[in-house]
């Protein structure tokens, strides 16, 4: 059973306030309607995992890390390794989060990005099979909201795609049907960066990226992944109100325009990384220049 | 041409690309619920009862100027192939949330405060497309139970299957085809309630599969209404004739 979490009167009359701006096309913290919060991507600093990124998109701080195991896979798909997307918002996030078991928040958190990841073919699980039934590398992908301050689903996606693209995971050699690991270690097969962008309904007025004051009085969210190819690959609309077709129709043309954008960024912050292992460079450009 | 689509055009269980699966509707099946319905949407069996109106419990949930809408999809541990842990999944858990969200903007909530509106979805049998047969099944029982409505929801989904777009994709063609897209459509208002998407589409597409899939729910909540007028305006009936005696 689930319940929708109210909204608190202090929200309701930002409401009002918030209306007014968006009418005139501007936002509380200034921003236009379609433009993301500076996003920031650290790839790198977490040695024991096999890849890791640091995201902040404005105060929405997340962090993610790849572990890489070998394990058996699915009996109706022998040659295909595992990807197993997760998500939490730790206690320490924000003053209304709670330690327990995941609710139905991060559940939902998880699966859009995991979906977004799994349904661009970003990785290719064809490829992870080591000894076919018996043996295939497990891509675990695990992260933790750190900061919550909105838009959690688009900095999550981030970071687990720039750990994805940094990771590097133990290289087998199959000698008479067992598995020996080498030292060498080798990326994951990627295939292509797919990118979210989540938007959020507040009136009649669209906008781009929400920061936890606009989650608060919007009526209806969407999650849109695109790939390299500009195609829509994942889907999810949230929030208990409707969104009509030709808006439905705008926001996908957004989507891919500035998935476009991300796409770039994402690719300029990992780029170092998987040239040489030094992480230091600093990725401070604002993804709407 | 792939095993799912066939030269002429004609799908794995010998629909075309723009036919929905046979559905049958009932109205009032569980006495003990305040509204109840039964919807068979091809090989899926879904009996839904909403329960309310009523007192929150706990109280603190309650909410001063509306009820709260409270919805539950979940699967016996046979309606699939191999047997399902009856303790509620991450995938139910989502689907639970993206129904009350489909379902939310058609009720008329602030007419009952400090009340809870309870939903339980519980799919028998599952075919592809159950969480669409649930939200239409939901909002038929959620009529019958009486609550205040703005519309109906009708939901089908439609997708990609051996590169065509068609409508209401079934179990096989959701696990081998390209995409798959479930909407739920407030046919009155023109307003979708449920847009996922799993799979790639092009941007044309993407419309032309959102499309189709609001003619589907057209065709759903034609059924919708068939269903429910043929519980109450035959109720209406003979109450009339009972009168005039």
């Amino acid at each position: 059973m689930s319940v929708k979490k109210t909204t608190t009167i202090v929200e309701q009359l930002r409401r009002a306030q918030m209306n007014e701006l968006l009418a005139l096309n501007k936002r509380l913290d200034g921003r236009g309607l379609k433009d993301h919060r500076e996003l920031r991507i650290d790839v790198g600093l977490i040695k024991k995992a096999n890849g890791s990124a640091l995201v902040s998109l404005g105060n929405t701080q997340v962090i993610a890390g790849i572990k890489v195991e070998v394990d058996e896979p699915f009996p109706d798909m022998p040659d295909k390794g595992l990807f197993i997307c997760n998500a939490e918002v730790l206690p320490l996030a924000s003053p209304y989060a709670e330690p327990g078991p995941p609710d139905e928040d991060a559940i939902e958190l998880a699966r859009v990005v995991d979906r977004g990841i799994r349904e661009s073919e970003m990785i290719s699980l064809d490829k992870l099979a080591l000894i076919s039934g018996k043996k295939v590398y497990a891509v675990f992908a695990d992260v933790s909201v750190l900061n919550a301050d909105g838009n959690l689903f688009d900095a999550t996606s981030y970071a687990v795609v720039a750990a994805l693209l940094t990771a590097r995971v133990p290289k087998y050699e199959v000698q008479d049907d067992r598995l020996v690991k080498s030292e060498e270690t080798i990326p994951l097969p990627i295939n292509t960066v797919p990118v979210s962008v989540t938007m959020a309904k507040i009136g009649n007025s669209i906008i781009v990226d929400p920061t936890a004051e606009e989650e608060a009085c919007m009526e209806a969210r969407i999650t849109i992944a695109t790939d390299e190819q500009g195609r829509v690959c994942a889907i999810q609309k949230g929030g208990s109100g409707t969104f009509s077709v030709e808006e439905l129709s705008e926001i996908a043309t957004l989507a891919v325009s500035i998935g476009n954008n991300v796409r770039e960024r994402i690719k300029n912050a990992v780029a170092p990384a998987s040239t040489n292992n030094d992480n230091d460079n600093d990725n401070d450009n604002d993804i709407n220049k | 041409m792939s095993r799912l689509m066939s030269e002429e055009g004609i799908r794995i269980d010998g629909r075309r690309w723009n036919e929905l699966r046979p559905v049958r509707i009932e109205v009032g099946v569980l006495k003990n619920a305040d509204g109840s319905s039964y919807i068979e949407f091809g090989k899926n069996k879904i009996v839904v009862a909403v329960y309310g109106p009523k007192e929150v419990h706990p109280k603190h949930m309650a909410l001063p100027d509306k009820s709260i809408l409270r919805c539950r999809y979940h699967m016996l541990p046979f309606s699939v192939e191999e047997r399902k842990n009856p303790a509620p999944s991450r995938r139910e858990i989502e689907i639970s949330k993206i129904t009350r969200e489909a379902l939310e903007p058609a009720l008329i909530l602030e007419d009952y405060p400090r009340t809870v509106i309870d939903v339980f979805i519980e799919v028998l049998q599952s075919d592809g497309g159950s969480r669409c047969a649930g939200i239409t099944a939901a909002s038929v029982a959620l009529a019958d139970a009486g609550i205040n409505m703005r519309d109906l929801v009708a939901a089908c989904a439609a997708g990609k299957v051996g590169g065509r777009i068609v409508l209401d994709i079934n179990d096989e063609e959701d696990k081998m085809g390209e995409a798959d897209m479930p909407v739920a459509y407030l046919p009155n208002l023109k307003q979708v309630s449920l847009l996922q998407l799993d799979g790639k589409l092009t941007a044309d597409e993407y419309r032309e599969c959102l499309n189709l899939a609001i003619n589907g729910c057209m065709k759903v909540y034609n059924m919708q209404r068939e269903a429910l007028m043929k519980k109450y305006f035959s109720t209406k009936d003979e109450e009339g004739g009972s009168v005039e005696d």
